[in-house]
């Protein structure tokens, strides 16, 4: 009996340490500041970057001379989705931002978003060719212009289809931005591992942060099935 | 109203339209039959440039309508179309799928959008399905508001593309009924269908089609009495 009670001590003595001792909870919430502030960047990035590329290659698939574009939209996705992500960040980082007062966290947030786009821009495409013709001819045929059927009429059904999707694919995005620490970034997942070295006791920490990314992902799940639940609207019989 | 001359498409090697020249004046119902694959549904679909052709021109009120410096999307204004499927928004209520066009090209107010909604919902005989969504009606319902979608743009010209082939055959009579109200109003129709009885009680002119070309046409007395191409015999013969 001892023995168990002594245990918990032990694991209770463990976490107290990873969490509160010397104000260690400053660490996980200002990791997780930092995460979220990439995540978010990175979301809407990858959102208006793969909207606009799927959008692109929709519109221009017809018109000469303008296949240039889709070619370099085509080139993107390619790229993007062929490389590791972890390269993707150190190449940026090191290629393209390479003055000395680089904001990290925005760097971190372009290049996810910049990653998360090509991945969109297939969900939204996908979107985009599951809606049926005639919904495309129907607007052309009332004089709106291709831009405004798209927007007005084949966007808001293709959204509301690939919303499991997008959401899915942006539960992924938040955990990868776990990756942000190899470019000095104090990120949810970073804080975890420093606390560890302090205390010489790493699994705590480690199991502290996973709680956190958890919760997130299970709050932005709860919002996705609020959103979806709204937009079901037109269908309801 | 609109002429095609030598009017061309081919899919590939198949040759769907081959050279069609044909004039349709202001106020006529021009309904179009022929076997399935027989190029009616392409023909009708150049008249708006839904389907872009391969050769020839067409004509719209003066304006040769495949110049690039006419714009398409104005005079599409001025053309309604239905089609077979529908195509109701899904996403919108029935007011909204009326009002969105004239709204969106800022045509109409919203409030004379509505209006004119309003009156064409008790035209169609629908006023109730307002704030309905596509999804909750019939067929027949489905195919009513689609005309009163298309004309809230006060078009010159309706295109009907085979209106009443995807319905139940009960809620058949209801759609050509109200095609029939919009013949007497004076619209000018080109119909492309199957239903032989709708050609002999509206139309003013029938044209039979088959291997993309305008094989016979005639008045509609004519037309069914005294058909003399083999083909339209034939087709005739298995239709009636």
């Amino acid at each position: 009996m001892d023995a168990i009670l002594n245990w918990f001590n032990q694991v209770g003595q463990s976490y107290y340490d990873a969490f509160i001792t010397e104000h260690r909870y400053m660490f996980y919430l200002e990791g997780l500041r930092n995460t979220l502030l990439i995540s978010f960047l990175a979301l809407l990035i990858g959102a208006f970057l793969g909207i606009l590329v799927a959008v692109i290659r929709f519109s221009t698939a017809n018109i000469k001379g303008l296949h240039w574009i889709k070619s370099l939209c085509n080139l993107y996705v390619t790229i993007i989705r062929g490389t590791p992500v972890l390269l993707q960040l150190l190449i940026i980082y090191n290629l393209i931002f390479t003055a000395r007062n680089t904001n990290e966290i925005i760097v971190a947030g372009i290049c996810f978003g910049i990653n998360s786009g090509a991945y969109v821009a297939e969900i939204v495409r996908a979107g985009i060719e599951s809606i049926d013709k005639g919904q495309y001819e129907a607007g052309r045929s009332l004089g709106l212009n291709g831009n405004q059927t798209m927007f007005t009429i084949i966007m808001p059904q293709a959204i509301k289809n690939i919303l499991p999707a997008l959401g899915n694919e942006f539960i992924v995005l938040i955990k990868e931005t776990s990756v942000a620490s190899i470019i000095a970034i104090t990120d949810l997942s970073k804080a975890a591992q420093f606390i560890g070295s302090r205390t010489y006791d790493v699994l705590p920490p480690l199991i502290i942060a996973a709680a956190c990314y958890l919760i997130m992902v299970i709050g932005f799940t709860k919002l996705l099935h609020f959103i979806e639940g709204r937009m079901d609207q037109g269908d309801r019989n | 109203m609109i002429e095609t001359k030598n009017l061309k498409k081919q899919f590939g090697s198949h040759v769907v339209l081959s050279d069609i020249s044909e004039t349709i004046e202001k106020g006529e119902k021009v309904v179009v039959i022929g076997p399935s694959g027989s190029g009616k549904s392409t023909f009708l679909r150049c008249l708006n440039l839904l389907e872009v052709p391969d050769g020839g021109e067409i004509w719209f009120e003066g304006k040769n309508i495949l110049d690039s410096k006419n714009n398409i999307n104005v005079l599409r204004r001025k053309m309604g179309m239905v089609f077979q499927q529908f195509n109701l928004f899904p996403h919108k209520t029935v007011k909204e799928n009326i009002t969105l066009a004239p709204i969106k090209l800022g045509v109409m107010n919203k409030a004379e959008a509505e209006a004119k909604a309003m009156e064409l919902l008790k035209r169609v005989g629908l006023p109730e399905k307002a704030d309905s969504y596509p999804k909750q009606l019939s067929g027949g319902q489905k195919q009513r508001i689609a005309i009163a979608r298309a004309l809230a743009m006060n078009p010159d010209v309706m295109l009907f593309d085979e209106p009443t082939s995807a319905l139940d055959p009960e809620m058949v009579g209801e759609v050509l009924e109200l095609m029939k109200e919009l013949a007497a109003d004076g619209m000018t129709m080109v119909v492309v269908t199957h239903e032989m009885g709708f050609a002999k009680e509206v139309g003013t002119r029938v044209l039979f089609m088959d291997q993309g070309r305008i094989m016979e046409q005639n008045t509609p007395e004519e037309f069914f009495n005294n058909p003399t191409n083999p083909r339209l015999k034939e087709f005739l013969s298995k239709v009636l």
